[in-house]
């Protein structure tokens, strides 16, 4: 059993723990309402007098490096996930760790993929404690079955950055692999035989981790430029032969949808989004990975030529579809989080127009303001939508923890926030009393759009005005829940055991719900 | 102790919205089961609870019962256990699901059935959401999409979708299997919300009669009224042949469809993109039809990742005079209703017309005129029948003569 401190209920009615793997916990207080003071957490001083003269900080192995950057017991190792489920490094690293001996080793990689499930053997032997950011597919079956040793943290990737810069998580050791580095330590993501785009999900990482390893199968002479990553942070340069598998860094998300029903739901969305006003003259859009988020940027690229209008700017995850609006005209910018093609990679090599950011610029809550919240629409996927409009993104009705947050709960800062969701997957109604993980708070969620109607939030009553006898199939969000059951049936109430696995923060690092141990056969 | 046993369902890696049910009878030990679903934890007592009352329903007390679950929606589930049920226990008892009173419509012999969106008798994953994609009909397919061995458990699964499935509007189809043979199928259907039925291979007016006479029987029985449309498929030389026989065969004979793949194979040649083959057939298809008074319908368009060839070949469909096209898959609506419909220059001649037919009759004078031409009764029956299709296909609204007239008056 985990050590928890107490228990309290939040400002959302969630049970959360006062403590979570020995470190003091603020329960969720309201969208807006913490505002903690104080002042950043800052990196330790460095002097260059105590780096190579020549700037050289190349070391021959990975584990050469980690040994030098002082690897032991109970560090924070961080990765990023540019490379999606075609890392190699990460599991390398801990790897390292069990030959050399070291135990309750954290993890804090930006996001994790089906790649990294080999990290199991790790976590059973106690070579890896415990896991903050996200846990994916067999990494969240072993969580939700109680198997970690200590406590999940999913966070957001603005609260990634939050994390580390308000000294929430201290990085001991940053690994960052890079598709092209020099001897000094520039790296950037758009060059190299696995370019993977940009590299903005370890910008943190090097700006504030005590020791910084950069891994690449791609070295140049100095100067690498772009340099995302500068080599003013970076302790050790490694060579190896190959840091990325290129091809899979496009995922099967990342493909537009075939399926009838995800079109019909793309289709709507963009109706929706016609009807309102919202694609009009220099809007701004999002759309997540999905395939029914990539087809909706399809259904806008037409209307858009249609008007003879464009978009400002939208946000990626850029990919062929997206870099296809920006060489059309359709669209001015692409302001890119993550490239999820080899399409995304080569326009922001080329493209002046698409531009890297990072979870800072994108999605930081504890800055002076951030992008996300300058976005006209974003549109997102969930696994459940409550009758409150609260969502879930993180686990499933059956209680199994198997997705992270990724920059989902930052993007609901949009100017309107639509969940194009199925009624129900198989005979599992996704509009529910309640959601199984509130991972965002209803207050932020304007509509709900089915294949069989869409509700929008009540407190979104422009919305609703501009909807008037227009066609669209609009219903209550209690009207979508009693339509889903009438298929479904009324499912019954998932059992869960008393021990919490993991916790969910919020943007600000407060934490908005827990998830519990479920025994899994 | 000798068991017997009753298989129905799928449970395949592909399979969802589905269930596989094994049934073992024995002479003692009460009901046991033996549930493996992905949905157990929200719905397992549910299911549980759901196949002992169909148990019940059929007086089976000792049973060994293995559901294999992909998340089956109870009406599912339902038609699983009862085909599982008839594999061993011969009775007339049906069990049938709540039917939904929604589904209770009657539709017109003359609407629309430009797009028929074929769904296969027994893959309960491709009905669930059949009316989400807005085709004018669907159709529950016993015959070609059915392996003979599950054509008993399809005909069940079919007659539960009929009850439980919200359509939508779609109008409610089914296809039977051939003559004589299809006749057993209408037994399942008849008594629910159902529409229309079609009748495949159809060779002459004496299978019509035969439905028909089935149709009578059943209706009586289950004391129910409601139209019965008949769409025979022609799909044979012999059938091309005798088409206007089998158009006017009976009055509740609304449209005719042809088709093309058995059709080829009969004449021994290969289906093309171009058609040349089955140009005769289908004019004569047509032919027959129109002389009949009711719609002519073409083959489906089988390559579902064409899109630019279904636009083609809806295009050629109805410049032969097909009035409209059975789809094998949800994306093909969009693109044929698109393309059936009038284009716009179409409409906007049509409107010309009628708009001076409508002038010419105000003035009291026989003669339509537009412009310099003299304009025959015939050509203004076309453009109505334009006008009609574009407002069908919201192209055009109800009212848009009083607002044109308004226009060109003020």
């Amino acid at each position: 059993m985990k050590k928890n401190g107490n228990l309290v209920v939040n400002a959302i009615g969630r049970t959360v723990p006062t403590e979570v793997n020995g470190k003091v916990q603020v329960p969720y207080k309201g969208v807006g309402k913490y505002h903690p003071s104080g002042r950043k957490y800052a990196p330790r001083i460095s002097s260059c007098v105590d780096f190579p003269e020549d700037g050289n900080k190349l070391v021959p192995t990975l584990k050469e490096s980690l040994i030098k950057a002082g690897l032991k017991d109970g560090m924070t190792i961080s990765t990023h996930h540019h490379f999606r489920n075609g890392d190699l490094i990460a599991v390398q690293i801990f790897d390292v760790a069990a030959e050399l001996g070291i135990k309750n080793l954290i993890w804090f990689p930006s996001a994790s993929f089906e790649c990294h499930a080999p990290l199991i053997k790790h976590l059973e032997v106690g070579t890896i404690h415990h896991i903050e950011g996200s846990m994916n597919g067999k990494l969240g079956l072993f969580t939700t079955g109680g198997r970690m040793k200590g406590t999940g943290v999913l966070r957001s990737h603005g609260g990634r950055y939050q994390a580390v810069q308000d000294g929430e998580v201290q990085i001991d050791i940053a690994v960052i692999a890079a598709p092209t580095a020099d001897y000094f330590g520039n790296a950037n993501g758009v060059d190299g035989p696995a370019a993977c785009g940009l590299l903005g999900f370890a910008l943190a990482d090097a700006q504030y981790a005590d020791k910084v390893i950069v891994v690449t199968d791609n070295l140049v002479p100095f100067p690498c430029l772009p340099w995302q990553i500068q080599g003013n942070y970076v302790d050790y340069v490694v060579k190896v032969d190959r840091v990325g598998i290129p091809e899979k860094i496009v995922s099967g998300t990342t493909e537009v949808t075939k399926s009838p029903d995800r079109l019909v739901l793309a289709e709507m969305t963009a109706r929706f989004c016609e009807h309102v006003g919202i694609v009009r003259d220099g809007f701004s859009f999002q759309a997540g990975a999905g395939g029914t988020a990539l087809s909706i940027g399809i259904y806008f690229a037409e209307l858009l030529k249609k008007k003879g209008m464009k978009a400002r700017f939208a946000r990626g995850g850029s990919n062929k579809y997206l870099v296809e609006m920006l060489n059309e005209g359709l669209v001015e910018y692409i302001l890119d989080g993550q490239t999820f093609d080899l399409e995304g990679v080569k326009s922001m090599r080329t493209n002046p127009r698409h531009v890297n950011t990072s979870p800072f610029t994108s999605y930081n809550y504890h800055g002076k303001g951030n992008f996300a919240q300058l976005v006209d629409v974003v549109i997102l996927g969930a696994t459940e939508v409550d009758v409150n409009f609260n969502a879930n993104v993180v686990t499933h009705s059956d209680g199994l923890l198997l997705h992270g947050i990724g920059g989902w709960q930052n993007c609901l800062f949009a100017k309107c926030t639509i969940l194009p969701v199925p009624l129900f997957r198989d005979r599992i109604p996704v509009i529910r009393d309640e959601v199984t993980t509130i991972c965002g708070p209803g207050e932020l969620i304007d509509v709900i759009v089915t294949e069989r109607g869409i509700a929008i939030n009540p407190l979104r009553k422009d919305l609703l005005q501009k909807t008037k006898d227009s066609g669209l199939p609009i219903k209550t969000i209690n009207e979508l829940k009693e339509e889903a059951e009438k298929i479904c049936g009324v499912p019954a109430k998932q059992k869960f055991e008393d021990e919490i696995v993991a916790v969910v923060k919020w943007v600000d690092g407060t934490v908005i719900d827990s998830i519990r141990k479920i025994a899994i056969d | 102790m000798k068991l017997t046993k009753g298989i129905a369902g799928n449970n395949g890696d592909k399979d969802r919205s589905d269930c596989l049910i094994t049934l073992e009878f024995a002479k003692s030990g009460g009901i046991r089961v033996n549930l493996l679903s992905k949905v157990k934890s929200l719905f397992g007592d549910s299911l549980i609870s759901q196949c002992k009352e169909i148990l019940s329903f059929f007086e089976i007390e000792h049973v060994l019962l293995t559901v294999e679950d992909k998340g089956a929606l109870p009406f599912v589930i339902a038609a699983r256990l009862e085909a599982a049920i008839k594999q061993v226990i011969s009775t007339n008892r049906e069990y049938l699901p709540k039917a939904l009173p929604e589904n209770e419509y009657s539709t017109s012999r003359d609407r629309y059935r430009i797009s028929r969106l074929y769904l296969p008798g027994n893959t309960p994953s491709l009905m669930i959401n059949a009316g989400i994609y807005k085709p004018d009909a669907v159709i529950f397919d016993l015959e070609d999409a059915v392996a003979p061995e599950r054509k008993f458990e399809a005909r069940i699964l079919v007659r539960n979708s009929l009850r439980s499935l919200d359509l939508m509007g779609a109008e409610r189809m089914v296809r039977i299997n051939q003559i004589p043979a299809g006749l057993d199928d209408i037994d399942y259907i008849l008594s629910q919300p159902v529409n229309l039925i079609l009748i495949p291979k159809c060779e002459s007016s004496n299978q019509i009669v035969q439905v028909n006479e089935r149709i009578k029987a059943i209706q009586s029985k289950v004391n129910r009224s409601n139209p019965i449309w008949l769409m025979p498929i022609i799909e044979s030389a012999l059938g091309v042949m005798r088409a206007f026989e089998i158009a006017q065969a009976a009055e509740n004979v609304v449209a005719m469809a042809i088709g093309l793949e058995d059709y080829t194979a009969d004449l021994g040649v290969s289906r093309t993109p171009e058609g040349l083959e089955s140009l005769f057939a289908r004019s004569q298809v047509i032919n027959a039809c129109r002389a009949a008074g009711i719609q002519a319908i073409d083959s489906v368009f089988s390559d579902v990742g064409d899109m630019e060839g279904l636009k083609e070949s809806v295009l050629r469909s109805k410049a032969l005079g097909f009035e409209g096209m059975g789809c094998i898959h949800p994306r093909q609506i969009k693109v044929i209703h698109e393309y059936f419909a009038p284009n716009n220059i179409e409409i906007e001649k049509a409107k010309k017309i009628v708009c001076a037919f409508e002038e010419a009759k105000r003035k009291g004078l026989g003669v339509v005129s537009l412009g310099t031409k003299m304009i025959d009764a015939p050509v203004v029956k076309r453009a109505q029948r334009i006008i009609d299709q574009a407002i069908a296909h919201g192209k055009l609204t109800n009212n848009w003569l009083q607002s044109e007239l308004l226009n060109s008056n003020g």
